[in-house]
């Protein structure tokens, strides 16, 4: 039988995690972060033109994130989302893994639920284990991150080990205020190619 | 049977940086060039979605990409379209035309049907080239719309420019 509550009790809290993250990467990390609790977890964490939130587009955000990546090999690029918007993709990890992208990193935040829609179960709370299904898929560097000892060891290798990596990362399913970034989605573009690519990223 | 070599041209002319494919019979010239072309990075997807979403990361970081497609992915992509247009990414993508002229597969049929319908419902611009002798000019300008325009854009190859599949025989 599935345990469909045991993410209540994970002792990882997800904006420790992101803060955690953000604050071990340098100025050449760019991320994409996935809709929703993602988002603003990376918001809470700190805002900034070198992340692209995406507030919808579900699925979408692994195969943005390998585009950037080649398109940008000599920086670090991350992304992070939830085991749902993986699950609508999974066929990504594929994609990844051929590609193979050596600056590209994911961390999935697992809490084993929907957590904009009422944080109904996923099935990551029943039978699928992302790290096993991104492993099979041909990424080389995977594994599932469940305590504070765990994270620790695995931050420095989600901001510079050679990738690509899949984190899968346990948090708690908890309810948590809302931190927004702009939601304007030219804006959002606008801010990144001129952080990256400064005056020429302006069309 | 040599109007891909114009897709090709085009897209060196602009820079095409990542190809972002599907297999198709009737892409598969083109897409055999793109993986050949060290300037170029042909990228292998698991569905249409992906290459959506992959277009708008090259422009993130600075690079144009092409989308190669057949006509019964259009309908894996709707949604993905909605990230280009809200965000004002550019989007190119060449079409290969099913259900259209002489098709042999009535499965291909509702979705060639539904094609453009569905670009369009999309607010992606839709243009149909079925003479070889167009598909110079009308891939420049696809790629154009797409890049200096910083707009969505599709090119329809028609079905008559393909060869014709009967399931009789080899491909081609």
């Amino acid at each position: 039988m599935s345990d469909l509550s045991r993410a209540d009790a994970f002792p990882l809290r997800r904006r420790e995690v992101a803060q955690q993250i953000l604050d071990s990467g340098g100025d050449d990390l760019l991320m994409i972060t996935g809709l929703g609790s993602t988002n603003w977890d990376f918001t809470a964490a700190g805002d900034s033109p070198s992340i692209f939130p995406l507030w919808g587009a579900m699925g979408g955000a692994l195969p943005m994130a390998l585009g950037l990546a080649l398109a940008q090999p000599d920086k670090r690029i991350l992304v992070a989302t939830g085991d749902a918007e993986i699950l609508m993709a999974l066929g990504s990890f594929a994609t990844v893994a051929v590609q193979a992208p050596t600056n590209l990193s994911i961390a999935v935040f697992d809490n084993e639920r929907y957590g904009e829609t009422g944080m109904q179960a996923t099935a990551t709370a029943h039978t699928a284990d992302l790290a096993a299904i991104a492993a099979a898929s041909g990424i080389m560097i995977t594994n599932t991150i469940r305590d504070q000892v765990e994270l620790d060891a695995a931050v420095p290798l989600i901001i510079e080990e050679k990738g690509p990596s899949v984190h899968v990362i346990k948090v708690r399913a908890e309810p948590l205020p809302f931190v927004l970034p702009p939601k304007d989605g030219a804006y959002l573009k606008d801010r990144f190619r001129a952080a990256l690519l400064g005056d020429e990223g302006i069309v | 049977m040599d109007w891909w070599k114009d897709i090709y041209s085009a897209m060196k002319e602009a820079d095409v940086k990542q190809v972002a494919y599907v297999p198709d019979a009737g892409h598969a010239k083109l897409i055999n060039a793109c993986i050949a072309d060290n300037d170029m990075r042909a990228v292998p997807l698991t569905t249409e979605e992906e290459g959506i979403a992959m277009m708008a990361g090259a422009w993130l970081g600075g690079q144009r990409g092409v989308l190669l497609m057949q006509s019964s992915g259009v309908g894996n992509c709707i949604n993905m379209v909605g990230l280009m247009k809200t965000c004002r990414f550019p989007l190119a993508t060449f079409i290969t035309m099913r259900g259209q002229w002489h098709e042999f597969n009535p499965w291909q049929m509702p979705m060639g049907n539904g094609t453009q319908p569905a670009l369009e419902a999309m607010d992606v611009n839709v243009r149909t080239v079925d003479d070889p002798a167009d598909v110079a000019a009308q891939s420049a300008a696809l790629l154009h719309r797409a890049f200096v325009g910083m707009q969505a854009g599709a090119l329809l190859l028609h079905q008559r420019l393909m060869p014709i599949k009967t399931f009789k025989g080899s491909e081609d």
